[in-house]
């Protein structure tokens, strides 16, 4: 793949310095951009990683240094300037400019959108009361951090993957733990019953209360919370955590009126519908190339992925984005791996030993491999793994040359 | 505080200072150093912080426990000199640490 145009003289602009937004700067630099690069972000600390915010440094693990991406000398001696506790307000598409808060403006050649996701907020009595936790940022994380301590009651709504780490971690440090679902099984939207069904058993033999086909209706207390209301009956509770999900920030894409669908959309290009504007990472929906369907993941894979796949495009290569996706867990002595999906399977074959605590569930699809959920079974997962990613070359190969495929692993 | 030399396919090399105690993916990411990838962020989850001891350090490091072992194999083009850079924990004895990072990662 050779650049199209030596680029001294061009300005790309990403908003958003999480994980996508971080590695795309890098890599802008790894695949010979040598213009302008300028990386914004809207929090006050130096880009840094989210998953430990719910596992290892809300369990007191992990200092903060040991969350940063990279020192700041890395960012300058790539030449990425970095802007930090900056908000874009609006992107003036005509103009080719961002509108910052606070007035200033900043012009671009190119921009890319990695400006990831919120958590969905409750909309019921006292969701925003003190007491009501919701966790994204290592602000939240610290603030969760100094709540949880033995023999507090916390109340967990949402029984994802936030919420059942947070419960575990709580749980472990001896606080007393309640999860509300309002699904019929935990992890229902990201995996299936059996390993929903298997981590609820886990959470229970660690003393947390399952609650599922609840939905919390009310935060309770006058300045501190004491009760969590739902549907099914009342949870006393000091301290609750809420993780229902997350939604996309594509405020300022659609704005600008760039397409938007659960997410910035893009093509496999990473490109949104202005061809100068690329999206990639928790913000961005994008064709998956395994099960054909639109989706936009969360996960630090997609970020890295998606985002190498977007900079590579930035600097002139005409890379189709194509991954398997994956995932991972932690959960008391439980690590669960997920890759591919488990949607539109009609078979499962189930390896190992669950009551044992290792076993992994591979989804065929008309015979072939689609997803895997393993838990504390690596060996199954990574070959699973494997398979899914030949599956993908394979269907890479069978593109036509001209549409310059390529798969976005390479280091 | 201990030095880790990193050394790339091209046979560029840089050495970084790390702090006993982290591991050395850490001490790779903090720097930016070319080809050690670190999607899971260092929980032995994936096999993208694969890298080559040198053999002069092989036998210096603490061995490899089940679960890296079981990833490693997975690994691109995997060797007996193979390991996880998150799993090596950085300590004084380590000073001078020589890793050879694999062209590819998956």
């Amino acid at each position: 793949m050779k650049r199209r145009d030596r680029t001294a003289s061009t300005t790309i602009v990403i908003v958003g310095a999480g994980q996508a937004g971080v590695r795309a700067a890098f890599a802008l630099r790894e695949h010979g951009f040598d213009g302008r690069v300028i990386l914004i972000g809207n929090e006050g600390q130096a880009p840094y990683q989210r998953p430990p915010l719910s596992k290892a440094f809300l369990a007191g693990h992990l200092s903060v240094d040991r969350l940063y991406l990279h020192l700041p000398q890395a960012f300058a001696a790539h030449a990425i300037e970095l802007k930090l506790h900056t908000d874009v307000e609006a992107i003036d598409r005509a103009s080719a400019q961002l509108r910052l808060r606070g007035g200033g403006r900043l012009g671009y050649d190119k921009l890319l959108l990695a400006t990831g996701c919120r958590p969905r907020e409750l909309q019921c009595p006292g969701a925003r009361s003190p007491g009501v936790h919701y966790l994204r940022t290592l602000q939240d994380a610290m603030r969760l951090r100094e709540s949880l301590t033995r023999g507090r009651r916390v109340a967990i709504v949402g029984g994802g993957y936030i919420g059942l780490e947070v419960a575990a971690v709580a749980a472990s440090q001896g606080a007393v733990v309640t999860v509300v679902e309002a699904e019929r099984v935990l992890l229902s939207r990201v995996t299936t019953p059996i390993v929903g069904e298997f981590f609820a058993a886990a959470h229970r033999r660690h003393d947390v209360r399952v609650i599922c086909d609840a939905r919390a209706t009310a935060f309770l207390g006058d300045e501190r919370l004491h009760e969590v209301a739902t549907d099914t009956g009342a949870i006393r509770a000091d301290l609750a955590i809420v993780g229902v999900g997350a939604l996309p920030n594509e405020e300022l894409a659609r704005a600008a009126g760039l397409r938007c669908d659960d997410g910035i959309v893009v093509d496999a290009h990473c490109r949104t519908s202005d061809p100068a504007i690329f999206a990639a990472g928790d913000c961005a929906s994008a064709v998956d190339e395994l099960s054909g369907r639109r989706v936009r993941h969360e996960s630090v894979q997609n970020a890295i992925d998606q985002a190498t796949a977007a900079a590579r495009n930035l600097a002139g290569e005409a890379t189709r984005y194509a991954a398997v996706p994956w995932f991972w867990s932690n959960q008391y002595e439980y690590k669960l791996q997920i890759a591919g999906t488990f949607v539109g399977h009609d078979e499962v074959v189930e390896r190992g030993n669950r009551a044992a605590g290792s076993f992994a569930l591979l989804y065929r699809r008309r015979g072939a491999l689609i997803g895997v959920d393993a838990v504390n079974m690596p060996r199954e997962y990574m070959a699973a793994r494997r398979e899914l990613a030949h599956a993908l070359a394979a269907r890479a190969d069978a593109r036509p040359v001209h549409a310059g495929v390529a798969q976005a692993q390479a280091a | 505080m201990p030095r880790i030399t990193f050394v790339q396919s091209d046979a560029s090399a840089t050495t970084v200072e790390a702090s006993a105690g982290v591991s050395a993916m850490e001490a790779a990411r903090s720097h930016n150093v070319r080809g050690i990838k670190a999607e899971c962020g260092g929980e032995c989850c994936c096999s993208t912080c694969h890298c080559y001891v040198d053999p002069a350090w092989v036998e210096r490091l603490p061995p490899k426990g089940e679960n890296e072992a079981n990833l490693v194999e997975f690994a691109w083009e995997p060797r007996p000199t193979s390991r996880l850079a998150c799993q090596i924990r950085v300590t004084e004895a380590l000073d001078g640490l020589v890793l050879h990072v694999p062209a590819r990662q998956l």
